[in-house]
């Protein structure tokens, strides 16, 4: 087990590299003077001079590539032009509420997506199947930030059931005490029901969106792949060994077939973070993908690179946790390693 | 071609939907094309005393803050949304082809750097490094355009490479080396060719993502400026009413937006089903 | 002749449908298999052995239908029965091993678990004794180290442990009956031999009537009682296995004889059958489907097949036999 992890994580290596690389292309591709990009559009020449030297722009590419790495190191990222504080702390006070978000239309989609696909293949050809066809296709056309729109324009200002697509919290309501930053589990802790319904009211359109955008993907493997296991040669086994239709299904099948579901995870979790700042940008959520909308639009690039960074950084961490929870239910590729 | 044309005559009789896709298709192709000539008004002409009017017959889809005619404006931004999406498309699958059938072809190094260079592209969430690319390039559009290709590059670097190792041993390719044509000969003339199909697939299919990319770029401020017309932009100017009822400037640009890429992906899943029908699903 | 047989199957037509038509897979296909009694079921691929038995066990294809046809196993019809009643029967009463162990077996279950999955579903073991009665059961196919072997995972077994393991399920709660479909086809020799001793052995001890379906005559003879010939969804002849071997009557019968290699032919001699099975979707079928390949054919061939007794325990189903 622990050489699997192991192993795991040999392999995300290269990967990790190759985004500090990419990120490190990122920071130097500014067309024209990066300084002069990151010193903003007021600064004076004397200011532009004396950024290029804090950024190490006169050294040469592979001192700056160390520089850029000992930064790294030592959780420096920049400052925010805009506020002044430091890239990290802020990517990190945002980090939760965009996690919340994230995890919650993760879990949504999942609950959605698995059944209807289980569903549509075991009644294949009845209007469960069509449904699930026609929620697949319509899921990955639907532009999410104006599925967020719609919503919001329907629940907020037609029927007045959502609250104002405004952030994580009704002004009114104070937030939960920090323990995880996560609203929902913080508020639950403490028993502060008020804010837990707030919360969760706040929460309700934006991961709606961002779920159905992504159960295409998991809706269309699910059905796929349990079509295909419903078809082999054990299935016909545990049918002739009489075992409950419920056993086949579940046990046998379903468990057989979550295997390619799990690998569609790494691209749902694309999916879901590139959605995250669409959503947050319709929804006002104060998370890291409106915090860097907000600095593109200042031509704040500190902030960007930051939150590309930290978006690859963390995608990288949940493949690889994808690939653990894959070596858990699959034995071969357990025992194998 | 003839088992071809009757196989493309059976999946449409099977599946209806793909021959509304198609029409749907004819129908962008001439909104792209006639656009600026359909359009009743000039789409960038702002008139303060018609500003923010729902919809009517003067004004099919309503007027937008300044006035201007929405019905034009999602009209003529049919142009801009399909040819940055097609451009990006085209960038990827030759960016994507070549590489990917050198790599298939050749082996060896050739096949681990590109490989590398995609694992490493797909290492990132996909959407996100479009981002990071368009900020780091300038908020051009010819930067939305080579942004949206490299995050499709893996794609069909992987298809062509995979369908390029296969064909390497194929007979015909054995034969055109044998009668003396050089690698480079062999891979144009003989590889790619055969190739071509399934790349065609791959296009439609990844047609309606970029052009969801491109307009969750221009969403977000990158890209497209105003006044221009375009689709993403469109529903951000329109996100700022939705909160007081004026609904028609967002809907009618997200509605033309969800339809193209609705469009695209059937056409994609239809394309396939006539030229490799065992890769239904 | 004993009482009632253990399997009587009569009358039995089976159809699919396909894009391009319906195929008439099996037509009137009637045999019996008493108690104890190993039977074979012969004949080229696609000739309808094993659509025969899944249509018995109830888990043809979706795209199959019997069309008419008993199956009376036990005082009860197996094709009458509800899907639920049936799946009672199944790994109960009657059971089924199949070719391709490996694909067989739940790749990511413990097989340990999956022969005890079995046991508990028919109330032979309680959930806590289920896991001892699977290593029984193990140790029953003869399998070594039952104890660890029970914990493994099938790929981590060879093809012939797989098997047995097969064996061990369906085996688990003393069926009647014993459907075994190609169970050495993919293992290599020596363990094809280990293997069908092991059926038989274990049969012979509980009393159990088996059916064996396979292409391999000569594997046939040497295991089976009777030997029962299909050809293209047709039961042509069957009959004790000496008396087929010595005195064929049905010309297909003939043919696939003398395509088996035994130790008296030479390989030069091997005949092969000329022509293929007939395209089932023809919607002008001979009545007997093997006279387009037959040389013995006569006018009366158009006419519907006939069933003749050539003795206590011989049926063809020719108008001009040997």
């Amino acid at each position: 087990m622990l050489k699997m992890l192991l192993s795991r994580l040999a392999t995300a290596i290269p990967s990790l590299i190759g985004v500090v690389i990419v990120t490190f292309m990122l920071t130097r591709l500014l067309p024209g003077d990066p300084a002069a990009y990151f010193a903003g559009l007021a600064a004076s020449p004397q200011a532009i001079a004396e950024i290029r030297t804090k950024l190490g722009l006169d050294k040469s590419l592979p001192e700056q590539f160390v520089a850029y790495i000992s930064d790294l190191l030592h959780g420096n990222l920049g400052n925010s032009l805009s506020t002044g504080q430091p890239v990290v702390a802020e990517i990190a006070t945002r980090l939760p509420a965009s996690g919340e978000l994230t995890l919650a239309a993760l879990i949504l989609a999942v609950c959605i997506a698995i059944p209807l696909g289980v569903l549509a293949a075991v009644k294949q050809g009845t209007w469960i199947d069509h449904l699930c066809r026609i929620v697949t296709t319509a899921g990955v056309s639907l532009p999410v930030f104006f599925t967020g729109l719609l919503f919001a324009y329907v629940f907020y200002y037609l029927l007045q059931i959502a609250p104002a697509p405004t952030g994580r919290l009704d002004v009114f309501l104070s937030p939960p005490t920090h323990i995880t930053g996560f609203y929902l589990i913080d508020s639950a802790l403490t028993g502060n029901l008020e804010t837990f319904w707030g919360a969760l009211r706040q929460l309700a359109l934006p991961a709606i969106s961002m779920a159905i955008f992504s159960l295409a993907p998991l809706a269309r493997m699910t059905r796929g792949s349990m079509l295909s296991v419903l078809g082999s040669d054990f299935i016909r086994t545990a049918r002739a060994s009489g075992l409950a239709p419920r056993t086949v299904v579940f046990t046998y099948a379903f468990r057989n077939a979550v295997l390619p579901v799990i690998t569609t995870l790494g691209m749902v979790f694309s999916f879901l973070l590139g959605a995250n700042v669409l959503v947050e940008t319709v929804f006002a959520w104060p998370g890291i993908g409106l915090y860097a909308v907000n600095a593109l639009i200042t031509s704040d690039y500190a902030p960007v690179q930051g939150f590309v960074l930290t978006m690859a950084l963390l995608y990288v961490a949940l493949n690889l946790a994808i690939d653990c929870l894959y070596g858990l239910v699959d034995p071969r590729v357990r025992l194998d390693s | 071609m003839i088992p071809l044309l009757r196989h493309a005559r059976y999946v449409l009789s099977e599946n209806p939907v793909t021959g509304l896709a198609f029409g749907l298709f004819a129908l962008f192709l001439v909104a792209a094309i006639l656009g600026p000539l359909l359009a009743p008004y000039n789409p960038l002409q702002s008139n303060a005393a018609m500003a923010l009017k729902p919809p009517s017959a003067a004004h099919w889809f309503g007027t937008d803050q300044l006035g201007r005619d929405i019905f034009s404006r999602v009209l003529v931004a049919t142009r801009l949304d399909l040819s940055i999406a097609f451009a990006s498309v085209v960038l990827a699958f030759l960016l994507g082809a070549l590489s990917g059938v050198a790599a298939g072809y050749f082996g060896g190094w050739t096949d681990r750097v590109v490989g590398r260079l995609a694992d490493t592209i797909m290492a990132f969430p996909l959407f996100v490094l479009a981002m990071g690319i368009v900020a780091a390039l300038g908020n051009e559009v010819i930067n939305i355009v080579i942004a949206t290709a490299i995050i499709n590059f893996p794609l069909y670097a992987r298809v062509a490479r995979a369908e390029a190792n296969v064909r390497r041993e194929a007979g015909f390719v054995e034969a055109a080396r044998l009668s003396g044509n050089g690698e480079a000969r062999v891979v144009l003339g003989q590889v790619l060719p055969n190739i071509m199909p399934i790349m065609m697939v791959q296009m439609s299919l990844t047609m309606g993502y970029a052009i969801l990319n491109a307009a969750g770029l221009s969403f977000i401020g990158l890209g497209v400026r105003p006044p221009d017309p375009e689709w993403g932009i469109m529903v951000a100017e329109g996100a700022n009413f939705i909160q007081s009822g004026e609904w028609w400037i967002a809907l009618f640009p997200g509605a033309a937006l969800m339809l193209a890429v609705f469009c695209f992906n059937l056409l994609g899943d239809g394309l396939r089903d006539i030229i490799d029908p065992l890769k239904r699903t | 002749m004993t009482a009632v047989p253990a399997l009587a199957v009569d009358d039995l037509s089976v159809e699919f449908r396909t894009r391009s038509g319906t195929v008439k897979v099996l037509e009137k296909v009637g045999f019996e298999v008493d108690k104890g009694e190993t039977i074979a079921l012969v004949g080229e691929s696609g000739s309808g052995k094993s659509v025969t038995a899944f249509a018995v066990m109830g888990i043809l294809d979706p795209a199959g239908r019997v069309t008419a046809g008993r199956a009376m196993f036990g005082g009860s019809d197996l094709l009458a029965m509800s899907e639920r009643d049936l799946a009672e029967q199944r790994g109960r009463e009657l059971s089924m091993i199949f070719q391709n162990p490996r694909t067989a077996l739940n790749p990511i279950r413990r097989v340990g678990q999956q022969i005890a999955d079995v046991l508990v579903r028919h109330g032979g073991a309680t959930s806590t004794e289920a896991p001892r009665a699977a290593v029984e059961m193990l140790k029953k196919v003869r399998i070594p180290d039952p104890e660890r072997r029970a914990e493994a995972y099938p790929f981590e077994l060879s093809g012939g442990m797989c098997q047995r393991i097969m064996i061990a399920i369906a085996l688990s709660c003393r069926p009647a009956l014993l459907i075994a479909d190609e169970p050495t086809t993919g293992l290599d020799v020596t363990t094809q031999a280990v293997i069908m001793d092991l059926i038989g052995e274990l049969a012979h001890e509980s009393g159990m009537a088996t059916i064996f379906i396979t292409h391999d005559l000569a594997l046939a003879a040497e295991y089976c009682d009777r030997i029962v010939v299909m050809h293209a969804g047709h039961i042509v002849e069957a009959a004790p296995g000496r008396e087929l071997f010595s005195q064929p009557r049905h010309p297909y019968s003939a043919k696939l004889l003398a395509a088996t290699p035994g130790e008296t032919a030479s390989l030069a001699e091997l005949a092969s059958i000329p022509g293929g099975l007939p395209d089932l979707r023809r919607s002008d079928l001979p009545a007997c489907r093997y006279s387009d390949r037959c040389e013995r054919r006569l006018d009366d061939c158009t006419r519907p097949l006939p069933r003749r007794a050539l003795g206590e325990r011989h049926m063809v189903a020719c108008w001009n036999p040997l």
